[in-house]
């Protein structure tokens, strides 16, 4: 899913790519000494679907989703810390 | 879908006259299901080793720990004469003794927690109040509810739903209370006014039959919602009437209602969400 050709992208790429900066920007507001935890939690969570082929539309339609609702939950300020 | 909508259409007509009873009926058949099963099995025991009634069900797969693959039908049998009534008494079997994999909600087994919302044979229903039909040369299909995400299997999410219902402040709301510190008192007609209101589980079953709610999820609340709505509206002891109605006030939240009506056709409690709107729209204009 993340695009390392340089071009234009189709909207479903940048949907995936600002969730990623939604994530980025969530991890900001975290304990410092957790920012890192989070990082790699987010990162792996994008990574471990790096193979899927960007016309398959429906599941990344489904990731995204599920994306949103895990940046929803983690972004909470209850969350201090992730075990990774 | 369209040919089992207009099947439903007959059958919540002959509902609609007797519907307490009907209710009450079923329930206490879902109650002693098991009991019942138990005594067919040693009344007629030849019948049922001589002849298993085997009876074909499809249903929904789709697993989220696979997200590239696609969602399948797959197939099960049950013999009858070993399981319960009840569609529910079904799927349970099918997930104790075929496919422990397969998910689905569930809880009351009675049709008061509202978890067992499906679409059997194109019919938003309870499974646990959903009759299994004996005609054992159909094949019945099972899905979940239909036009919301999925979640696994039968389980639909419903957070949208939920956030929907937040959003109408669903308690009571006073400015006032009662000098004496008791509760808020209510005549016996005022409390009539919410039968047919207060019985709603919110199962989501008129909700996702609602053609509307599917093309306009994000914006319109959907009868589900716009039947509790009219229940706190409905409300003698509730005084935020002006602001409830003036939340409805933009042609997104309550006016995508059509009059469809599949809300009423397909309600498992025989509760009326069309109507329920209906008075909405009718005490926002007067």
């Amino acid at each position: 899913m993340v695009v390392k050709r340089v071009g234009r992208l189709t909207g479903l790429q940048r949907d995936v790519l600002s969730l990623y900066r939604s994530c980025l920007r969530a991890i900001r507001k975290k304990p410092p000494e957790s920012k890192r935890n989070f990082l790699i939690f987010a990162r792996r969570q994008f990574e471990q679907h790096i193979d899927i082929s960007k016309s398959d539309f429906t599941t990344i339609e489904y990731l995204l989703r599920k994306g949103h609702h895990q940046l929803e939950t983690y972004s909470n300020d209850g969350v201090r810390n992730i075990a990774v | 879908m369209n040919t089992c909508r207009t099947s439903l259409a007959a059958m919540s007509s002959v509902i609609a006259g007797s519907v307490p009873r009907m209710m009450s009926s079923t329930m206490r058949a879902g109650a002693i299901s098991t009991v019942r099963g138990m005594a067919t099995a040693t009344s007629e025991p030849a019948r049922a080793a001589s002849s298993p009634r085997m009876k074909k069900f499809k249903i929904y797969r789709w697993n989220p720990d696979e997200p590239t693959s696609k969602p399948s039908m797959q197939d099960f049998e049950v013999d009858l004469n070993e399981c319960g009534p009840m569609m529910l008494d079904a799927i349970i079997k099918i997930k104790n003794e075929q496919d422990a994999t397969l998910t689905f909600r569930r809880s009351c087994r009675e049709g008061i927690c509202g978890s067992c919302a499906m679409n059997i044979n194109g019919t938003n229903t309870l499974a646990c109040l959903c009759r299994i039909d004996t005609d054992l040369t159909q094949t019945t299909k099972v899905y979940p509810l239909p036009h919301m995400f999925v979640v696994k299997d039968l389980v639909p999410d419903l957070t949208q739903f939920y956030k929907q219902y937040k959003s109408i402040k669903p308690y009571l709301q006073r400015t006032d209370y009662p000098e004496d510190g008791k509760e808020n008192l209510q005549s016996i007609e005022d409390r009539k006014k919410l039968d047919g209101l207060y019985e709603c589980i919110l199962c989501a079953c008129c909700s996702t039959s609602c053609p509307s709610y599917w093309w306009n999820q994000s914006e319109y609340l959907g009868p589900a919602i716009l039947l509790q709505t009219y229940r706190w509206l409905a409300d003698s002891r509730d005084q935020a009437t002006e602001a409830r109605k003036l939340a409805l006030e933009n042609s997104m939240s309550l006016y995508r209602c059509h009059t469809i009506m599949n809300c009423s056709r397909t309600c498992p409690k025989g509760l009326n969400p069309g109507l329920a709107i209906a008075q909405i729209k009718k005490s926002m204009s007067l």
